[in-house]
């Protein structure tokens, strides 16, 4: 901190002691200083966000209504809504359209109910308390990609674990990769073992708000801790659970990794040779990126930015509708 | 208070010393609870670390040790030879270099550019003030990686295309690290603090600089713990922006696991050596990283 005389005295002395227009010119620097500062230090944060985030993510609905080619920059044909119209038709889309549908609820659901089990247990003032927790929330500082490479280790056909431990109790190898359930559930594995660990802490945190005279209560009247659970908990947790489901849903709408790398052929973006695991936002990546049809592939972008909103959409109605309802009981 | 606590006088002695009983068993368990507690939570954390020990497990065998019923379930003495021949198969040492950089700069402007935003949001007044700071709230809904394809188109024409710009310069700065940082700030940062530090005349920069900075040294790592881990970690944007040849860490694993045939203790051992940079940042700052997750639970 710049070392001056206390203020007061600073005041009294400084017309005496400098000219007077210096003092003015002083005054504005300062005067500019309180006004404009603010809008720099947070030009950053708008300018990367309106050039990289905003921009890219509007411009999306530009170039579905174009033809443009990966290799051919710059070059673009305006066609309308030719794109949307290749899409309805396009058995290839609604199968990836179906595959993301079933993930996001065969990855959610068991997730945040698996979540909330795993937050209630580590509730209490256990010993080896960070320890716990650091293990819960392992698979989540692991990188997707070296998740999704083990996992296809764990579930491959000949040397995998799964299949070893399933033999062990007679049941025969199982080409995971290869039907559309066994793919399905095996990629569901892969993101519930990631996201558990994650969302159990998030719901750790929102229990350790309640009030404990509550749960103190509750017990007198013997209720046992799953009762608890049921009937405290969950209620005072409902609005971070909406949260967790809102945010797991869209953040599984655009699964991409898991299933480009659980597809073990080489180069491969089909998600599997019947593409019995292909995600929309895979397909938008072969599209645009692997066969250059960028126009074509933004309109698939295009389609999952509307479905997110309209999540979004429903997911905030949903959560207020659980903060109001909370509410009234507490 | 329920009808319980509500009860007669009488009553209240009894209550006192059930709470003695359950303050001595924890939160919420009763000795049993605890005795399911334990096992349950070893279960957990065995199964939760599994995937992580198997990988180091696997990139230390030989393809033929694998290959064998039942698969070896410790650590043999490979590793050393597997992960030459990740450095032989791709330009590894490259890509952790790159991705050093990547993560690297991406923290370090993540931590200036978002300390400086929530210091102006938290503590300096100015003309829509509460109308910006819900619109950074809101660009944290939107789903930004959905925005690839003209993100790329963008790329291309400002030359950035397979440059490690084209992963830094977006993610620079974030609407969750700006909101992070104005809420430690309004935390950390007591207002009389800096009415001092205006008394004994420091401009807002000096106010950042002598005053936010230090007080927000906890909240800072605890952001720029996260942010390096999510940039490290980050795969979908650098693998259709980047080359193969100029790779981050985790794009360079997707180009081994890409080979002609799956060659696990190959892709394992280079997975295992672009996880334990993360594992050294986890086993350090644990504490500090769990924290941040569950600060963030009560703030979202």
């Amino acid at each position: 901190m710049p070392h001056g005389p206390p203020a007061e005295l600073k005041m009294a002395s400084t017309p005496a002691l400098r000219p007077n227009r210096m003092n003015a010119a002083r005054r504005l620097l300062w005067r500019a200083d309180r006004r404009f500062s603010p809008y720099v230090y947070i030009a950053p944060f708008f300018l990367l966000f309106i050039g990289f985030g905003l921009f890219p993510l509007l411009y999306t609905g530009y170039v579905s209504l174009t033809n443009r080619d990966l290799l051919r920059p710059g070059v673009e044909t305006y066609t309308g809504l030719a794109n949307y119209r290749e899409l309805v038709g396009d058995d290839y889309f609604w199968n990836t359209v179906k595959n993301t549908l079933l993930l996001m609820v065969m990855c959610s659901v068991p997730q945040l109910v698996l979540a909330l089990v795993l937050a209630h247990i580590l509730n209490a003032r256990l010993w080896l308390r960070t320890l716990l927790r650091m293990g819960v929330l392992l698979p989540n500082v692991t990188s997707i990609v070296a998740v999704a490479l083990v996992f296809a280790q764990i579930f491959s056909r000949d040397f995998g674990v799964v299949n070893w431990a399933l033999g062990l109790v007679g049941i025969d190898p199982i080409n995971w990769q290869s039907g559309d359930w066994t793919s399905r559930s095996a990629i569901a594995v892969m993101v519930i073992w990631r996201w558990t660990g994650y969302n159990a802490l998030i719901y750790l945190g929102a229990m350790q708000a309640i009030p404990k005279e509550l749960f103190e209560a509750a017990a007198l009247d013997r209720a046992g801790t799953w009762r608890q659970l049921w009937h405290i908990t969950l209620p005072a947790l409902r609005p971070t659970i909406a949260f967790t489901a809102l945010v797991s849903l869209i953040g599984q709408m655009q699964l991409f990794t898991e299933p480009l790398l659980f597809d073990t052929s080489p180069g491969s973006v089909s998600g599997g040779s019947a593409r019995q695991f292909q995600t929309m936002s895979l397909f938008m990546y072969e599209e645009g990126f692997r066969l250059g049809h960028l126009g074509y592939g933004a309109a698939v972008a295009w389609l999952m930015i509307v479905m997110t909103f309209a999540l979004a959409g429903i997911g905030y109605a949903v959560t207020r509708r659980a903060v109001g309802t909370t509410g009234a009981v507490a | 208070m329920t009808d319980a606590a509500q009860g007669s006088l009488a009553g209240l002695g009894k209550l006192r010393a059930h709470r003695q009983r359950r303050a001595a068993g924890g939160a919420a368990g009763e000795p049993s609870g605890l005795l399911t507690r334990y096992p349950l939570m070893v279960f957990v954390v065995l199964l939760s670390s599994f995937p992580v020990y198997w990988t180091f497990t696997i990139a230390s065998q030989t393809n033929d040790a694998i290959g064998e019923t039942p698969p070896p379930f410790l650590p043999g003495g490979n590793f050393l030879a597997n992960a030459r021949r990740v450095f032989d198969t791709v330009d590894f040492a490259k890509a952790i270099g790159n991705s050093f950089i990547v993560a690297g700069s991406i923290t370090a402007s993540t931590l200036v550019f978002c300390s400086l935003a929530g210091f102006a949001f938290a503590k300096l007044r100015f003309r829509g003030r509460n109308a910006l700071l819900l619109v950074v709230i809101a660009t944290m809904t939107c789903p930004v990686q959905l925005g690839v394809i003209p993100l790329y188109i963008e790329m291309q024409a400002l030359g950035w295309a397979q440059n490690l710009l084209a992963v830094i310069v977006p993610t620079a700065v974030t609407g969750f690290g700006v909101v992070f940082m104005r809420q430690s700030t309004v935390q950390a940062v007591p207002d009389e603090l800096l009415e001092a530090g205006r008394m004994d005349g420091c401009s807002s920069w000096g106010l950042y600089w002598h005053v936010v900075l230090p007080a927000l040294r906890p909240a800072m790592a605890v952001l720029g713990l996260l942010t390096f881990m999510q940039a490290w970690n980050d795969f979908m944007w650098p693998v259709i922006v980047l080359s193969p040849k100029d790779p981050t860490v985790q794009v360079a694993l997707s180009t081994l696991a890409a080979g002609q045939y799956m060659d696990y203790t190959l892709v394992l051992a280079g997975t295992a050596l672009a996880t334990l940079p993360i594992l050294f940042v986890f086993g350090v700052f644990g504490r500090r990283i769990i924290s941040g997750v569950m600060e963030g639970a009560v703030k979202g």
